[in-house]
């Protein structure tokens, strides 16, 4: 008992002198909601991991049954056209969803970053040409730049990352901007060049970390959208080839619903939305414990 | 749909190297890139587009007939959901850290975790084909025979919004229902709900105008996926089908429309600024 008692003390005190991710870790996990949201990513990733050794779902291809038979407990999702079993490709699906987020977050986390940071930090014509870059991109059409960028590089899992992590890096790389142009004239970067840190270090190493957590809380985001994006391109025809994803099983069910045939567009929806909204609450607990301006507000 | 030499996809697998290089010169693809491309900046401004390489139409003719479809399910659709989501936002703003506000902002991220074709395909399904509530597809022009065919579509749209939409706005509001002013205004003995309308909101009108303002460009192309879906002949539904069979002088088209508006609306988001906020001066 007596130990249970003294434990807060000792949390509050690393609290005072740790810093943010110390205590938005305790804020974190003291979040029923956030807790729950990380166990069901963390699940999603595993099962993605473990179909990508061909250790679970390795055998979605196979004609199990009936073509179109409706779920029953032989087959909880029921099963396609080819009487593959629908559950096995929602599975194998995880696959795909999983890597085209992680992938695809970390491509737009990388070049918001460095445009970003750069634009922010060295002012002037670099950050006017960066400016306009971005503004450009903006201004076309988001399935526009999707089809222009499949376009050049062909169909196929690849083009699918490098399509949604080119087209999805603006809205970071403003927000880092406008934060890298606070924080440039503090004093601890100006104590970084009293000590001789030269222009790289002092932005990568000294400011950067100072506003990574929008880069987190970013990445959390960009991830579920990356997912969502998948769907769009499949429906476009330019999503994954020759492996079941849940973009190209939603999109099989334009003309499935038509015979009556809802099992696979409800099993795709449903594994999307239960990863989907764990990810969204996620990147809204992030928020909350990373972000300083929110603090002591509700 | 597949990426590669444009005139192959218009020709066929068994075109012969001369019949490619023919329609090369005679579609101008034979220029220097930087030749062509002077041409596609000329048409942000002259809007001569040339034609269609799969209908052989004038595409500023095609945009012409496209637009009103579009703008029919477009400008209901994001009017209606802008009320309704800064409607919504108020109320929960002013019923913040509650349980309707805790379990709205939960409803928000349910309804944004669900991908928009699983909406299109479901209410097409259950709403109008089943239900037979609305119409399943298709489109009649003029004023009174085209509502039934856009009810579904802008229903869909607002719906689509909504989750995000909500999100944003209720930030904006707490952004400043923590300033210093409305402190003093609950002080002097202001009403909550006078403080929400008088203050609160016209404080929060910058970000609100440039969230709205800058999405209207996008509401020219339309929806494309809800176009396509509803058998709309608009504009995001030319663009679906021109990115479907390789028509890239209207792909083009589309981009430099789009561009062009986004560029005019920057520009009245400038302006806008000046009439809600007095301290913002253009230069």
């Amino acid at each position: 008992m007596e130990q249970v008692e003294k434990m807060p003390e000792t949390e509050i005190a690393e609290q005072k002198s740790k810093s943010l991710w110390v205590h938005a870790f305790y804020q974190l996990i003291s979040d029923p909601f956030a807790k729950v949201s990380f166990i069901i990513v963390a699940l999603y990733a595993l099962v993605a991991i473990l179909s990508g050794f061909d250790i679970i779902a390795g055998n979605w291809d196979v004609q199990f049954g009936e073509g179109y038979s409706a779920p029953s407990w032989q087959h909880i999702f029921g099963t396609d056209l080819f009487g593959r079993s629908v559950f096995l490709k929602t599975v194998k699906g995880t696959e795909v969803a999983m890597s085209v987020g992680l992938v695809t977050a970390i491509i737009s986390m990388i070049i918001g970053v460095t445009l970003g940071a750069t634009a922010g930090y060295f002012g002037g014509k670099v950050d006017e040409f960066i400016v306009w870059f971005y503004t450009t991109v903006t201004s076309i059409p988001y399935i526009m730049l999707l089809v222009a960028i499949t376009f050049i590089l062909g169909k196929g899992l690849i083009a699918v990352y490098l399509a949604l992590g080119l087209s999805s890096w603006v809205n970071l790389c403003r927000l880092i901007r406008g934060e890298v142009i606070r924080h440039k004239d503090r004093e601890y970067v100006h104590a970084a060049s009293a000590i001789g840190a030269n222009e790289f270090t002092k932005l990568f190493k000294h400011i950067v970390p100072n506003v990574l957590h929008i880069v987190i809380i970013n990445f959390s985001l960009q991830f579920q959208v990356a997912i969502k994006s998948e769907v769009i391109l499949s429906y476009l025809g330019l999503g994954v080839q020759g492996r079941p994803s849940w973009g190209t099983m939603i999109n099989d069910a334009k003309q499935e619903l038509a015979q009556g045939v809802w099992w696979q567009l409800a099993a795709a929806t449903l594994a999307m939305f239960v990863v989907v909204l764990s990810l969204n609450i996620l990147g809204d607990a992030l928020r909350d414990a990373l972000d300083p301006k929110l603090k002591g507000k509700k | 749909m597949v990426a590669g030499d444009p005139t192959q996809l218009l020709l066929g697998k068994h075109a012969t190297a001369k019949q490619m290089l023919e329609l090369k010169r005679e579609l101008g693809l034979d220029r220097p890139f930087f030749i062509q491309y002077l041409d596609i900046v000329k048409s942000a401004f002259t809007f001569d587009f040339g034609r269609s390489w799969s209908t052989k139409q004038e595409i500023i003719e095609m945009i012409k007939i496209g637009a009103m479809p579009s703008l029919t399910v477009s400008i209901p659709a994001f009017i209606l959901s802008t009320i309704v989501s800064i409607a919504v936002s108020l109320l929960v703003s002013f019923f913040r850290g509650s349980k309707l506000d805790r379990f709205m902002v939960f409803t928000c991220v349910a309804m944004m975790s669900i991908s928009s074709l699983a909406y299109i395909l479901f209410a097409q399904k259950f709403l109008a084909y089943e239900l037979g509530l609305f119409e399943i597809s298709g489109y009649e022009s003029g004023f009174p025979y085209f509502l039934p065919y856009v009810l579904l579509p802008v229903l869909i749209w607002v719906v689509l919004n909504l989750g995000p939409d909500v999100r944003f706005y209720r930030t904006i509001i707490l952004d400043e229902i923590y300033q210093d002013y409305v402190r003093t205004a609950r002080a002097k003995g202001l009403s909550e709900k006078m403080i929400l309308f008088k203050h609160v909101l016209k404080n929060a009108m910058i970000p609100i105008i440039t969230y709205v303002v800058i999405q209207i460009p996008f509401l020219i192309l339309g929806a494309l996926l809800i176009e396509s879906f509803f058998g709309i002949p608009g504009l995001g539904g030319i663009t679906l089908n021109a990115i479907n069979s390789s028509d890239f002088p209207v792909i083009r088209a589309m981009t430099v429309l789009s561009a062009v508006a986004y560029i005019i609306f920057s520009v009245i988001t400038d302006v806008l600024y000046t009439l809600v906020d007095p301290r913002v001066r253009l230069k």
